[in-house]
Protein backbone atom coordinates (compact mmCIF):
# COMPACT_ATOMS: atom_id res chain seq x y z
CA UNK A 1 0.00 0.00 0.00
CA UNK A 2 1.19 3.44 -1.05
CA UNK A 3 1.69 5.47 2.43
CA UNK A 4 2.52 9.02 2.46
CA UNK A 5 3.23 11.47 5.42
CA UNK A 6 3.20 15.31 5.42
CA UNK A 7 4.51 18.03 7.80
CA UNK A 8 6.76 17.49 10.41
CA UNK A 9 5.97 13.44 10.47
CA UNK A 10 7.27 13.61 6.61
CA UNK A 11 10.59 15.76 8.12
CA UNK A 12 10.58 13.39 10.76
CA UNK A 13 10.27 9.98 8.68
CA UNK A 14 12.30 11.88 6.33
CA UNK A 15 10.74 10.61 3.11
CA UNK A 16 7.25 11.99 1.70
CA UNK A 17 6.01 8.56 0.77
CA UNK A 18 6.80 4.81 0.91
CA UNK A 19 5.46 1.43 -0.24
CA UNK A 20 4.71 -0.73 2.63
CA UNK A 21 3.54 -4.51 2.56
CA UNK A 22 1.70 -4.04 5.67
CA UNK A 23 1.49 -7.99 7.61
CA UNK A 24 -1.82 -9.38 7.52
CA UNK A 25 -2.37 -8.98 11.59
CA UNK A 26 -2.34 -5.29 10.36
CA UNK A 27 -5.81 -4.68 9.85
CA UNK A 28 -7.07 -1.22 11.13
CA UNK A 29 -5.41 2.48 10.48
CA UNK A 30 -4.41 2.18 14.25
CA UNK A 31 -2.51 -1.10 13.46
CA UNK A 32 -0.90 0.62 10.72
CA UNK A 33 0.37 3.45 12.71
CA UNK A 34 1.73 0.90 15.50
CA UNK A 35 3.66 -1.00 12.32
CA UNK A 36 5.06 1.81 11.34
CA UNK A 37 6.25 3.73 14.83
CA UNK A 38 8.37 0.30 14.92
CA UNK A 39 9.98 0.27 11.46
CA UNK A 40 13.27 2.26 12.86
CA UNK A 41 13.98 5.32 15.23
CA UNK A 42 12.80 8.34 13.01
CA UNK A 43 9.46 6.65 12.48
CA UNK A 44 9.00 6.28 16.30
CA UNK A 45 10.44 9.66 16.63
CA UNK A 46 7.45 10.47 13.84
CA UNK A 47 4.44 8.48 15.63
CA UNK A 48 5.33 8.72 19.54
CA UNK A 49 2.26 11.03 20.21
CA UNK A 50 -0.11 8.50 18.14
CA UNK A 51 -3.41 10.30 19.99
CA UNK A 52 -2.35 13.63 18.09
CA UNK A 53 -1.86 12.12 14.59
CA UNK A 54 -4.29 12.05 11.59
CA UNK A 55 -5.19 10.07 8.83
CA UNK A 56 -6.82 9.21 5.85
CA UNK A 57 -7.83 6.34 3.35
CA UNK A 58 -8.29 6.97 -0.65
CA UNK A 59 -8.04 11.09 0.67
CA UNK A 60 -10.66 10.45 3.10
CA UNK A 61 -10.13 11.51 7.14
CA UNK A 62 -10.92 8.32 8.95
CA UNK A 63 -10.75 7.20 12.47
CA UNK A 64 -8.25 4.87 14.09
CA UNK A 65 -10.55 1.90 14.06
CA UNK A 66 -11.44 2.19 10.41
CA UNK A 67 -10.15 -1.11 8.99
CA UNK A 68 -7.48 -0.53 5.94
CA UNK A 69 -8.56 -3.71 3.85
CA UNK A 70 -8.97 -2.26 -0.26
CA UNK A 71 -7.40 0.97 0.36
CA UNK A 72 -4.45 2.05 -2.48
CA UNK A 73 -3.44 4.72 -0.61
CA UNK A 74 -2.80 5.75 3.48
CA UNK A 75 -1.82 9.06 4.67
CA UNK A 76 -0.64 10.58 7.74
CA UNK A 77 -0.57 14.11 9.22
CA UNK A 78 0.03 16.27 12.35
CA UNK A 79 -3.63 18.24 12.57
CA UNK A 80 -3.68 20.54 9.72
CA UNK A 81 -3.28 24.18 9.85
CA UNK A 82 -4.68 26.03 6.83
CA UNK A 83 -6.72 29.04 6.67
CA UNK B 1 -36.61 21.69 -5.98
CA UNK B 2 -34.15 25.09 -6.04
CA UNK B 3 -31.33 24.64 -9.00
CA UNK B 4 -28.02 23.54 -6.87
CA UNK B 5 -25.25 26.24 -5.98
CA UNK B 6 -22.42 27.17 -8.29
CA UNK B 7 -19.25 26.01 -6.27
CA UNK B 8 -15.96 27.31 -7.13
CA UNK B 9 -13.02 25.66 -5.51
CA UNK B 10 -9.13 26.63 -5.97
CA UNK B 11 -6.26 25.22 -4.39
CA UNK B 12 -3.41 27.36 -6.31
CA UNK B 13 0.12 28.64 -5.63
CA UNK B 14 -0.51 31.88 -7.46
CA UNK B 15 -2.35 34.89 -5.78
CA UNK B 16 -5.59 35.47 -6.36
CA UNK B 17 -8.01 38.88 -7.02
CA UNK B 18 -10.84 39.10 -4.83
CA UNK B 19 -12.59 41.68 -6.24
CA UNK B 20 -12.34 39.84 -9.52
CA UNK B 21 -13.81 36.47 -8.04
CA UNK B 22 -16.46 38.90 -6.71
CA UNK B 23 -17.38 39.98 -10.15
CA UNK B 24 -17.71 36.61 -11.30
CA UNK B 25 -20.27 35.09 -8.83
CA UNK B 26 -22.21 37.94 -9.14
CA UNK B 27 -22.00 38.58 -13.06
CA UNK B 28 -25.34 38.57 -14.53
CA UNK B 29 -27.12 37.77 -11.78
CA UNK B 30 -30.33 39.85 -9.97
CA UNK B 31 -31.14 37.75 -7.24
CA UNK B 32 -27.73 37.80 -5.34
CA UNK B 33 -28.52 40.65 -1.91
CA UNK B 34 -25.11 40.14 -0.37
CA UNK B 35 -21.68 38.82 -0.87
CA UNK B 36 -19.52 38.34 2.47
CA UNK B 37 -15.91 38.12 1.30
CA UNK B 38 -13.19 36.86 4.16
CA UNK B 39 -9.77 37.02 2.93
CA UNK B 40 -6.90 35.36 5.50
CA UNK B 41 -3.69 36.80 4.99
CA UNK B 42 -0.43 36.53 6.58
CA UNK B 43 1.04 38.34 9.41
CA UNK B 44 4.51 38.94 10.12
CA UNK B 45 4.11 38.08 14.02
CA UNK B 46 5.65 41.19 15.39
CA UNK B 47 8.29 41.26 12.36
CA UNK B 48 9.63 38.17 13.14
CA UNK B 49 8.49 36.11 10.13
CA UNK B 50 9.75 36.04 7.19
CA UNK B 51 7.31 34.06 5.40
CA UNK B 52 5.38 30.69 5.34
CA UNK B 53 5.41 27.67 3.82
CA UNK B 54 1.85 25.98 3.36
CA UNK B 55 2.34 22.36 2.32
CA UNK B 56 -0.68 20.77 0.96
CA UNK B 57 -2.08 17.35 0.50
CA UNK B 58 -3.11 17.58 -3.46
CA UNK B 59 -6.11 15.95 -4.70
CA UNK B 60 -7.36 15.55 -0.23
CA UNK B 61 -6.82 19.18 -0.12
CA UNK B 62 -9.25 20.02 -3.38
CA UNK B 63 -11.65 17.34 -2.15
CA UNK B 64 -12.51 18.49 1.34
CA UNK B 65 -12.73 22.01 0.10
CA UNK B 66 -15.46 20.83 -2.27
CA UNK B 67 -17.19 18.44 0.44
CA UNK B 68 -17.11 21.55 3.56
CA UNK B 69 -18.77 23.69 0.53
CA UNK B 70 -21.26 21.12 -0.44
CA UNK B 71 -22.41 21.30 3.38
CA UNK B 72 -22.46 24.75 3.38
CA UNK B 73 -24.34 24.91 0.61
CA UNK B 74 -26.86 22.28 1.93
CA UNK B 75 -27.17 24.87 5.34
CA UNK B 76 -28.13 28.12 4.29
CA UNK B 77 -29.66 29.83 0.84
CA UNK B 78 -26.61 30.28 -1.32
CA UNK B 79 -26.73 31.58 -4.53
CA UNK B 80 -22.58 31.34 -5.02
CA UNK B 81 -19.80 30.14 -2.92
CA UNK B 82 -15.96 30.65 -4.22
CA UNK B 83 -13.46 29.16 -1.82
CA UNK B 84 -9.54 29.54 -3.17
CA UNK B 85 -6.44 28.39 -0.95
CA UNK B 86 -3.01 29.26 -1.67
CA UNK B 87 0.10 27.01 -1.23
CA UNK B 88 3.81 27.45 -1.47
CA UNK B 89 6.06 29.90 0.10
CA UNK B 90 3.97 33.14 1.26
CA UNK B 91 5.16 36.21 2.72
CA UNK B 92 3.69 38.87 5.50
CA UNK B 93 1.09 41.01 4.09
CA UNK B 94 0.59 38.37 1.03
CA UNK B 95 -3.39 36.93 1.00
CA UNK B 96 -3.53 33.10 1.84
CA UNK B 97 -6.83 31.91 1.29
CA UNK B 98 -10.63 33.55 0.11
CA UNK B 99 -14.29 32.14 0.62
CA UNK B 100 -16.67 34.24 -0.63
CA UNK B 101 -20.28 33.77 0.03
CA UNK B 102 -23.34 34.76 -2.13
CA UNK B 103 -26.95 34.69 -0.81
CA UNK B 104 -30.37 36.88 -1.31
CA UNK B 105 -29.74 38.12 2.37
CA UNK B 106 -26.85 38.64 4.18
CA UNK B 107 -27.52 36.36 7.17
CA UNK B 108 -26.60 33.30 5.24
CA UNK B 109 -24.03 34.66 3.80
CA UNK B 110 -22.33 36.40 6.97
CA UNK B 111 -22.88 32.38 8.79
CA UNK B 112 -21.77 30.44 5.76
CA UNK B 113 -18.61 32.47 5.41
CA UNK B 114 -18.03 31.94 9.29
CA UNK B 115 -18.44 28.16 8.93
CA UNK B 116 -16.60 27.51 5.96
CA UNK B 117 -13.67 28.70 7.37
CA UNK B 118 -14.26 26.57 10.68
CA UNK B 119 -13.99 23.77 9.02
CA UNK B 120 -11.80 24.29 6.55
CA UNK B 121 -9.13 25.03 8.77
CA UNK B 122 -9.76 21.82 10.78
CA UNK B 123 -10.49 19.32 7.96
CA UNK B 124 -8.85 20.67 4.98
CA UNK B 125 -5.34 19.01 4.65
CA UNK B 126 -2.78 22.21 4.96
CA UNK B 127 -0.20 23.01 7.07
CA UNK B 128 1.93 25.74 7.55
CA UNK B 129 5.74 26.18 8.37
CA UNK B 130 6.98 29.31 9.64
CA UNK B 131 10.47 30.86 8.13
CA UNK B 132 11.91 33.55 10.51
CA UNK B 133 13.25 36.73 9.89
CA UNK B 134 16.72 35.77 11.48
CA UNK B 135 16.71 33.30 8.77
CA UNK B 136 16.64 29.94 11.37
CA UNK B 137 14.19 27.38 10.42
CA UNK B 138 11.21 27.74 12.00
CA UNK B 139 8.50 25.59 13.70
CA UNK B 140 5.61 24.10 12.26
CA UNK B 141 2.40 26.01 13.14
CA UNK B 142 0.27 24.46 15.83
CA UNK B 143 -3.44 23.66 15.35
CA UNK B 144 -5.12 25.73 18.14
CA UNK B 145 -7.08 24.15 20.60
CA UNK B 146 -9.78 26.92 20.17
CA UNK B 147 -10.29 25.18 16.47
CA UNK B 148 -12.02 22.28 18.45
CA UNK B 149 -14.31 24.91 20.04
CA UNK B 150 -14.98 27.01 16.63
CA UNK B 151 -16.35 23.54 15.13
CA UNK B 152 -18.94 22.76 18.22
CA UNK B 153 -20.56 26.21 17.27
CA UNK B 154 -21.95 24.52 14.30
Amino acid sequence: MKVVYFAWLRERIQRPEEEIAFPSSVTTVREALTFLSGLGENYAYAFEKPEIIRAALDKKHVKPETLIAGAREIAFFPPMTGG
Amino acid sequence: MSSPTPITIRVQDADFDAAAEVARLVAGRCDIGGVVNFIGYCRDEGGTLAALELEHYPGMAEDELTRISVDAAARWPLLGLVVIHRYGRIRPGEQIVLVACASANRRAAFEAADFLMDFLKSHAPFWKKEHRVDGSDGDWVDAKTTDAEDLSRW
